[in-house]
């Protein structure tokens, strides 16, 4: 019997472990992916889909299981099991959810740092001093790390001020100012952000990034687009009535369009 | 050392009304205190839950049309402060902690009896306060969270008056903690040892542990950012050379632990409730125990998880995002023990155990979407957004409102001396379990696919999915009718429950429905098994009940 039992735990997990993993392929919840951020975004979010689906069925079916199986039938009377612990049980489910949690903490990390999230930590210790007059920390970087050496000078400048309720983009090539942000596919971008008065957040969906904009404490964010498109500017932080209304739009062109619309705008050509 | 187990300062029994009016006195009763709070948090759960409705009828068009913008962010700051601090904090510590904790440790009363009574009557004041606040020159409107500059750029008056009823609410919440971790460590029954305590009384514990380690953190934060109101002074306005990322660090050092002051009680209510329905020992005491121990340590240390957007550092990310992950492990211990509580028992399928195994189910989804907000690639996409409202309502409504409506079922015959009726708490429950369901669900897919919260317009393609989830708040409210009536029935004209309709060991009900006011005749007895069901002992029951 015990070997019956064995199998019979052993198939469901399996069935249950399959179950979870068709799920995460084919609910699909997400957004378009529009950033070179966003696939390795989904990747994190599949596995973390996966392991919750898991989870999350399973547990419910062995509450629902319980419920069904266990019920007290009419007319029935007396006490259930007297089973007051199990200590290799125990152990087993301290054991098994601190080895899922270690695992999905490392493999959040590597995502992390494949994001570029480590590199303003790296910037602290270059000894880059050239922007200590402002406290620029913070920001999630993007892109493979192996760029942050070449960031500097291929990199697109953007600053953007948020105020109740709007965002400005400021080009400092071209000396463009912007309500709307105008980006190439394909090349980093990397926003200077501070605000006016409350704190705002620059969100886009499809890039899956997000940084609070905070009076008094510029932020960074980099970012690098992948497809042409239009997509939305959300803010993210409570910043007064209108805050729903405060949207905008990252309109992303290939290189030649961005190139254009940069010379029509620019005031330092005319 | 002896004890005494009389309250030795509480007066003449005759100095304090009787019946009803009881109720609204300045009573020292532990038992009617506790049934205050209960009554108390569920009026303002009530107001609310009106105001919740507000909010989803606003959100069913895209366009701001129901109620002016500015009175919309009034009614969420409401909202999250009414439910937070006025209903589920004092009802799931302050309702069940007063009327079992004595019962629990062998006691007639709480340690400090009047400090108990001024805890909970700092709460009406300060509610009414606070929802009045909105007809004076409109009410704080800068979120339950209050960041700074919004906090201190809208209106002064209606985010003073905030301030001032959190703190009152706050220093009730600490008379309270202090009082609970008095009566559970030096009131406790001669013979009876910690590690025989009911594990509500463990849970009570750390909770309390918690409250009174962080919320005092909350009311000096509090008070800065009033000075920044009222006194212009610069803690946290960035115009005057003040910081506001210190203002959040401070405020999550106290609110995170805020969600444990929350669950952590329910925790402990579930354990209570599961082994009696299911005629079972609860399973894994001593790990039980370590686990809430646990939860307590970790929870202190998490709270910049909620600042992954803010700028935060890259090792301080990494840290919290570690630091948070790891409560599942303690909380996944729990949740394993509970079913295996079920796991071959002789389950009663009423109310009480159905609520309880829809809070299992629910906190299970709230969980696992808690674990990947911890990690900050996945949180910097869906921070601020309905993703994170789904989350914390699955564990503050699927767990805690869950919890309270089915201790509310097991412990009503205790407070009445009535049954309530059973069918009706299924039809409650069904009713309640869909809705909850069809509200929040829904709401994951809205924040990962751009919708933020806190706003009263939003982008047309989202309508569908939030008429959905109005049908879901809908049907949550219409839930509230069966319960009110069921409540009311029963009061009335409720059959009779006797002194143990569960046939249950811990000590609350081994003594007569509703209790004296010693909590029982004669001598407290000494339950040192309160979790002794199971097969190979059927006629200890008998045994205890000689």
């Amino acid at each position: 019997m015990p070997k019956l039992s064995a199998i019979l735990t052993l198939t469901l997990s399996l069935i249950l472990g399959i179950t979870g993993v068709w799920i995460a392929y084919n609910v699909d919840m997400l957004p378009v992916s529009a950033s070179m951020n966003a696939p390795v975004y989904d990747e994190l979010y599949r596995v973390l889909f996966i392991i919750g689906c898991i989870l999350f069925i399973g547990m419910t079916a062995l509450v629902i299981y319980s419920l069904i199986q266990f019920r007290r039938r009419p007319g029935e009377t007396g006490d259930g099991i007297d089973l007051e612990g199990n200590i290799t049980l125990e152990i087993f489910w301290t054991a098994v959810p601190a080895i899922v949690v270690l695992f999905v903490g490392l493999y959040s990390y590597d995502i992390y740092d494949r994001m570029g999230g480590m590199q303003p930590l790296m910037h602290d210790h270059s000894g880059q001093m050239d922007n200590q007059t402002e406290r620029v920390w913070g920001g999630i970087g993007s892109g493979p790390i192996e760029n942050s050496s070449t960031k500097n000078s291929s990199s697109l400048p953007i600053e953007l001020t948020a105020m109740q309720f709007a965002f400005i983009f400021h080009y400092p090539k071209g000396d463009i100012i912007s309500g709307e942000l105008h980006v190439p596919v394909g090349k980093e971008v990397s926003l200077k952000m501070e605000s006016k008065d409350v704190i705002h957040a620059f969100w886009v969906p499809q890039f899956r990034l997000k940084q609070d904009v905070i009076p008094g404490q510029p932020t960074i964010l980099n970012f690098t687009p992948t497809k042409a498109g239009n997509f939305p500017i959300v803010c993210a932080e409570l910043c007064g009535p209108y805050h729903g209304g405060m949207r905008s739009n990252v309109i992303v062109d290939e290189q030649e369009d961005f190139d254009t619309w940069l010379k029509e705008n620019s005031k330092e050509s005319i | 050392m002896t004890i005494s187990l009389k309250p030795s300062n509480s007066p003449p029994e005759k100095l304090q009304p009787t019946g009803w009016l009881k109720y609204l006195s300045f009573s020292l009763d532990h038992k009617v205190i506790g049934l205050q709070y209960l009554v108390c948090g569920f009026l303002f759960y009530l107001i609310g839950g009106s105001l919740a409705g507000a909010i989803r009828i606003e959100l069913i068009s895209p366009i701001s049309d129901f109620m002016p913008r500015e009175v919309y962010n009034q009614v969420l700051t409401l909202h999250g402060t009414i439910m937070i601090f006025l209903w589920i904090v004092p009802v799931v510590n302050g309702a069940f902690g007063n009327y079992l904790i004595p019962f629990y440790v062998g006691a007639r009363d709480m340690a400090f009896p009047r400090l108990n009574a001024v805890a909970f009557w700092l709460i009406p004041p300060s509610g009414l306060m606070l929802i009045t606040s909105y007809f004076i020159n409109g009410a704080a409107q800068s979120g339950w969270t209050a960041y700074p500059p919004l906090s201190i750029t809208t209106p002064a008056a209606g985010q003073i008056i905030w301030i001032l009823s959190v703190l009152l609410l706050g220093g009730s919440s600490i008379f309270g903690g202090i009082n609970f971790i008095a009566t559970i460590l030096k009131l406790r029954r001669p013979g009876l040892k910690l590690m025989q305590l009911p594990m509500y009384c463990w849970a009570m514990l750390g909770t309390s542990i918690l409250v009174v380690l962080s919320t005092p953190v909350l009311a000096g934060t509090l008070i800065l950012l009033s000075f920044d109101i009222v006194a212009h002074t610069g803690f946290f306005n960035p115009s005057l050379g003040g910081n506001v990322i210190v203002y959040q660090h401070l405020f999550w050092f106290y609110s995170h632990p805020a969600v444990y002051i929350m669950v952590l009680p329910a925790f402990g209510l579930v354990s209570e409730i599961l082994p009696i329905h299911s005629r079972k020992p609860l399973f894994g005491y001593t790990t039980m125990v370590f686990s809430i121990m646990g939860i307590v340590v970790l929870g202190l240390v998490v709270w910049a998880h909620h600042m992954f957007t803010s700028g935060t550092p890259p090792w301080m990310r990494l840290f919290f995002t570690i630091a948070t992950a790891f409560i599942a492990v303690p909380t996944g211990i729990k949740f394993f023990n509970w079913v295996a509580t079920l796991w071959g028992g002789k389950i009663s399928l009423n109310a009480a155990m159905l609520f309880s195994c829809g809070f299992i189910i629910n906190f299970v989804l709230g969980g696992i979407t808690g674990v990947a907000l911890a990690q900050v690639p996945f949180d910097v996409h869906v921070h601020d957004t309905y993703f994170v409202v789904a989350h914390f309502h699955y564990i503050v409504y699927g767990g805690s409102v869950f919890v309270i409506f089915s201790s509310i079922y097991h412990w009503f015959p205790k407070f009445t001396g009535k049954m309530l009726n059973e069918n009706l708490g299924r039809f409650h429950f069904i009713i309640t379990f869909i809705g909850f369901n069809l509200c929040f669900a829904p709401q994951h897919w809205l924040g990962l696919n751009g919708m933020p919260r806190r706003v009263a317009e939003y982008d047309p393609q989202f309508q569908l999915i939030n008429q959905i989830s109005s049908v879901g708040a809908l049907l949550m409210a219409l839930s509230t009718l069966p319960f009110l009536w069921n409540i009311l029935q029963s009061i009335l004209y409720g059959e009779e429950a006797g002194d143990n309709p569960w046939e249950a060991l811990t000590p609350e009900w081994l003594t007569s429905s509703p209790p004296p006011v010693e909590n029982w005749e004669g001598e407290a007895p000494l339950v040192i098994e309160p979790y002794g069901y199971g097969e190979k002992d059927s006629n200890k029951i008998q045994e205890v009940m000689k």
